[in-house]
């Protein structure tokens, strides 16, 4: 039995195709797929991300608890509101999951935790959190919407009052606060500005029509997928997980090995892979070619002097942007310039380029 | 509800056959199938002149979701195929039954008649969910 977000109703009146993603019935499409890709590249676009797992963590000790926890450092985070990404490690140094937290004062942190992980996530959290006394609180109260694209801050914060619009545009990248009963971040998962909004499940179908009606296009985790691809950003599943380490994922930039003293969960394995060197990289490929480069398929890099190693596609698709297909590869670490990818049984030319693909509405590769 | 002409025959894996006044068949997917692919963002069709037996994949078409290969409903030479697509593979979406064709085919000489669907038992097939 698949779950439901308090969206669900709403998605089918709408003609979405729904799919199962992470044990939740998701939309996959409302129409086009393209069109609304396209429609957050252009426009403004809105997505259900209620499956997202909000976690209230409270307690007088819950800034070491997180030091703790988490690959990125909470210490960074000393103006409320800020946000911090980073990930949850095991004693491996494999990932546990990706995830988001707020710093909302000095006792109230806010995390938002992937779908398909939430048990383990929660269960996680949970054995840690005992001895920091921090209580692990799961929001299933609440609703999450992303408003994304150029024009979605404007139209989502015309649905607040007055001075709840006002403090809305006025949040920076990054940052969130409460807004007229809502929880609004200037974040998102597409490369472009917005807003990701967590709100009472009972307002969520009122307020996803009233963005409707302000010219937000209905958008599903397909136009999702193919948005964050282009972004450059990883899925958790797919780009990384607990067999794989921060630094063959493209997530070196989140592990905080300063200050040296902070004994996040994973530092010894990370510091032992860094000694080391890592011998795999995530890395973009752009498809010279006309077909599509899928998760999974195989990547032959040249080697020095012994024949190719070989490397995965870990994320693939067709940029609607670019019009053309680009992916997130797991490549040996000499890997530099060009490779070749299996297509179903022929080999086609892929060039190396540094994520991110597109980013507000422009593109970064050619 | 997708679209199903009554003037088409049909295949279980989803491809529609017409028979055009020369005798050559022409081969595309249909409606429901465009629509249970999504977005079609490639589409590699056969040379003229190549030899197809009945049940042999003669074409890849890859929306944003997934590649599928389509299958050559009869045994025969490929007399065209569809060049536009590679422009334009979107207009599978727009026009599955028209500018979306992908091959025509000329039936190959004491060929075994294949087993086709007709329109109605076409759309009992997907109104049941098959395929």
């Amino acid at each position: 039995m698949t779950r439901r977000t308090p969206l669900f109703d709403l998605h089918q009146k709408l003609g979405a195709r729904m799919v199962d993603f992470g044990g939740w019935d998701m939309p996959l499409q409302y129409g086009s797929q393209i069109a609304e890709h396209h429609a957050v590249r252009r426009g403004a676009g809105v997505f259900d991300v209620s499956h997202m797992c909000v976690v209230d963590l409270h307690g007088a000790r819950v800034r070491p608890f997180l030091q703790k926890l988490l690959a990125n450092d909470v210490g960074k985070l000393q103006v409320p509101g800020k946000a911090l990404y980073g990930c949850m490690l095991k004693e491996t140094g494999g990932v546990i999951d990706d995830l988001i937290v707020y710093f909302r004062d000095e006792s109230r942190f806010r995390a938002v935790v992937n779908a398909g992980t939430r048990d383990t996530d929660l269960a996680w959290i949970r054995q840690h959190a005992t001895e920091f006394g921090v209580d692990v609180g799961e929001r299933t109260d609440l609703a999450m919407l992303a408003v994304q694209g150029p024009e979605a801050r404007a139209r989502a914060a015309g649905l607040l009052s007055a001075t709840g619009s006002a403090a809305a545009l006025a949040l920076e990248p990054f940052f969130g606060r409460e807004i007229d009963g809502w929880f609004v971040a200037r974040t998102g998962y597409t490369g472009e500005d917005g807003f990701e909004i967590m709100l009472p499940a009972a307002q969520a179908q009122r307020v996803w029509q009233e963005l409707n009606s302000a010219g937000v296009v209905s958008c599903g985790l397909g136009a999702r997928d193919t948005l964050r691809l282009e972004a450059g950003m990883n899925l958790y599943g797919n780009d990384m997980d607990e067999r794989t380490h921060p630094f063959e994922s493209g997530l070196g930039w989140t592990v905080a090995l300063e200050p040296r003293e902070r004994a996040f969960i994973g530092r010894e394995a990370l510091e032992a892979i860094r000694a080391r060197g890592p011998q795999r990289k995530l890395v973009g490929l752009l498809l010279e070619g006309r077909g599509v480069l899928r998760a999974h398929q195989k990547v032959l890099v040249p080697g020095a002097g012994e024949g190719q190693t070989e490397g995965e596609i870990t994320s693939g698709t067709f940029s609607p942007t670019l019009e053309r297909s680009i992916a997130l590869a797991r490549v040996p670490a000499a890997a530099a310039a060009s490779v070749q990818v299996d297509i179903r049984g022929k080999l086609q030319d892929a060039r190396i380029v540094r994520p991110p693909f597109v980013r507000h509405g422009k593109a970064l590769v050619a | 509800m997708s679209n199903v002409p009554s003037d088409l025959k049909y295949t279980k894996t989803h491809e529609w056959l017409r028979t055009l006044p020369d005798g050559t068949v022409e081969v595309g997917i249909t409606d429901h199938a465009q629509h249970a692919l999504g977005d079609l963002v490639f589409a590699e069709v056969p040379e003229a002149g190549r030899k197809l037996s009945a049940g042999e994949p003669f074409a890849v078409v890859e929306s944003v979701k997934a590649a599928s290969d389509v299958y050559s409903p009869i045994a025969g030479e490929v007399t065209a195929s569809n060049a536009a697509l590679a422009a334009e593979p979107e207009a599978i979406n727009s026009d599955a039954y028209g500018k979306g064709w992908l091959m025509r085919v000329r039936p190959a000489a004491g060929a075994s008649p294949p087993s086709l669907l007709t329109a109605a038992e076409y759309e009992k097939l997907i109104a049941e969910g098959g395929g």
